[in-house]
């Protein structure tokens, strides 16, 4: 096992997709990331990588198109304004099923916004971004640890499932410094290429990726595909943290940086006033924890749900959807790239108590 | 074979048999036969992956018998980028129509061109869109009606014609550009050349290689396919000379 080591938000994302196997980066200059790309600019000749600064996110993310074609694992890095204009190449890449691994450092918007950190890609991460039918899977670490361990998760379900992994993160996270461990090292020389993959037609019929098809009803048997590939990762791959929602009133739900403050906010309120407050955290914001959700509010002892994001809200959609508001759901927002102490948590949820009583 | 006789010529093993879905007289099916022409001399087909644009030739993705990658409205260059950096010992090339090299993809031609990134575009300019039903590209001559250019193509609201070839051998890091044209069986035999040297610098690991090959577009041009192939000549080769406008020591 490795040992802990102090490393900055940002450059232990970089430092665990190299871990994970991957030695192909290209990226774009863009804040508040840019310790990513730097980073790896730095190792990727050490391990006999590749980094690639391209011309402009829209290059980048078809270099990585390209790579994951050629299979092998590859990611990009960038930030709010920058995955937008990844978004078409994001959709080709859904549509031709490609695993890729992109890390969303988000930064508050609309239009060029600011460089503090945000969560207002949620909506354009969680529910497609791009044009047509597709579902980016979408994680979202809390702390540096989780973080780094997500990365290695992000690289196997892209494998495993063909489809591109966002992990939505954000300024603060990017960051910051705090120790971490490595749990892994993979030797991607030991990873045999997809039998998919273009590498040169030898014994076996040629291979093409492909999101184009003019036949109306080939073109539908293949979202069918990908739609029951989205169902099965419905099903199988979600994930949440749970700090007494389960035997709580009120139920902040929250991720992310949100998440770690709202934690311990309710950790404060728990140990000082013994308040019946629970977190839910989604760790996988696609797919949404949504059973997880229903039964919540389906629980006669949770009496409201309150919805912290770094955004106007736009998760709160979903805890509205998923719990079918059987109970009310409140919700406190900031955006511009202002982050909420734990003491207006506080003061939130004491406001949620009163109206529940 | 009957004894005594002698095979002159067979088709190319690298094309598939369907059935092209291009416009009768249009020339992308001459590309597409000396393209592959090439490729079977050099015995490529076990490293080969050609990377296809959004156009009418998004079709060729099921026309070649190697390898094959999609991609978006003028992103080739990036893709095949992507391709080759994964692995160099890939052949890689790009197959792109004007509008998409020359209108929504410079960029990335441009980059990739200026990176001596190690692939090969086939730049097949007819100075139109042919897929959209006929409308100005960048690559239009003056005075040429399209659908979007219904008076004539003119300067002062619509700019001058790009000439490719010329911009990019401008740079450091193309290795091989050449012009050539499908007007006459002496063109598409240099257009054949000019692809194999594309092809070498490529193999020698020499940089970023081009061949823009002038084609034409009887259905979008609104004429018979033997008054396009006389516009290319009129009109387009002068506009466009062909010629060899890079070759770096070594090819």
């Amino acid at each position: 096992m490795s040992e802990k080591i102090l490393m900055k938000g940002a450059e232990a994302i970089g430092e665990a997709a190299i871990k994970a196997g991957c030695r192909l980066f290209f990226g774009y200059p863009i804040t508040p990331q840019n310790e990513a790309p730097a980073y790896m600019s730095k190792r990727m000749p050490e391990v006999n990588g590749t980094f690639l600064q391209a011309e402009s996110e829209v290059s980048a993310i078809n270099m990585l198109y390209g790579a994951a074609g050629a299979g092998h694992r590859v990611m990009t890095s960038s930030s709010s304004p920058g995955i937008s204009l990844m978004m078409e190449g994001l959709s080709y890449i859904a549509g031709a099923q490609l695993p890729v691994v992109v890390v969303n450092v988000m930064r508050g918007g609309p239009g060029l916004g600011g460089i503090g950190p945000a969560q207002a890609d949620y909506f354009q991460s969680t529910k497609g971004g791009g044009h047509g039918d597709f579902r980016i899977i979408t994680l979202a670490p809390a702390d540096l640890q989780e973080q780094v361990d997500i990365m290695y998760d992000a690289f196997d379900l892209a494998d495993k499932y063909r489809n591109p992994v966002m992990v939505l993160t954000d300024g603060l996270l990017g960051q910051i410094m705090e120790a971490v461990e490595f749990k892994t090292e993979l030797d991607p020389s030991s990873f045999k290429p997809p039998a998919w993959a273009v590498t040169g037609r030898k014994n076996r019929p040629k291979n093409l990726i492909n999101s184009f098809d003019l036949d109306l009803d080939g073109l539908e048997r293949h979202n069918h595909e990908i739609q029951a590939k989205y169902k099965t990762i419905q099903e199988k791959e979600v994930k949440f943290e749970s700090f007494h929602a389960e035997d709580s009133e009120i139920v902040v739900v929250a991720y992310g940086t949100m998440g770690r403050i709202c934690k311990t906010a309710i950790r404060k309120m728990r140990e000082k006033e013994n308040a019946s407050v629970g977190l839910l955290r989604p760790i996988t914001l696609w797919p949404f924890p949504e059973k997880k959700m229903l039964e919540l509010a389906q629980k006669p002892s949770v009496k409201a749900f309150c919805t912290f994001e770094l955004s106007a809200g736009q998760m709160v959609e979903d805890v509205r959807l998923y719990s079918k508001e059987l109970k009310p759901v409140h919700f406190h927002g900031r955006t511009g790239g202002n982050v909420p102490s734990p003491e207006e948590v506080i003061e939130k949820i004491k406001s949620v108590q009163k109206e529940a009583r | 074979m009957t004894e005594g006789m002698k095979q002159i010529f067979k088709n190319t093993t690298y094309l598939t048999d369907m059935q092209r879905s291009y416009c009768p007289g249009c020339t992308h099916g001459v590309i597409h036969r000396v393209l592959c022409e090439v490729l079977e001399e050099m015995n490529l087909m076990e490293k080969s992956v050609i990377v296809i644009p959004v156009g009418c030739s998004t079709l060729a993705v099921d026309y070649f018998e190697f390898d094959t990658v999609q991609a978006p409205h003028g992103r080739a260059p990036a893709v095949a980028t992507g391709v080759k950096r994964a692995a160099p010992e890939n052949f890689v090339m790009t197959y792109q129509g004007d509008g998409d090299l020359a209108s929504i993809g410079t960029a990335e031609i441009v980059h990739a061109a200026n990176r001596g990134e190690n692939i090969t575009t086939i730049f097949v300019n007819n100075g139109i869109y042919g897929m959209t039903g006929g409308q100005m590209a960048p690559t239009t001559l003056m005075g040429w009606k399209t659908e979007t250019s219904p008076y004539g193509r003119e300067a002062s609201r619509d700019g001058n014609p790009i000439r490719v070839s010329e911009m990019l051998s401008q740079l450091n890091g193309p290795a091989y550009i050449a012009r050539t044209s499908t007007d006459s069986p002496k063109n598409i035999i240099g257009t054949k050349k000019a692809i194999r040297k594309a092809f070498q610098a490529q193999l020698k690991g020499l940089g970023f290689s081009m061949v823009e090959i002038l084609s034409n577009c009887p259905t979008n041009w609104g004429m018979s396919a033997v008054d396009s192939i006389k516009r290319i000549q009129d009109e387009t080769m002068k506009y466009y000379p062909l010629g060899e406008y890079k070759v770096v020591e070594g090819i």
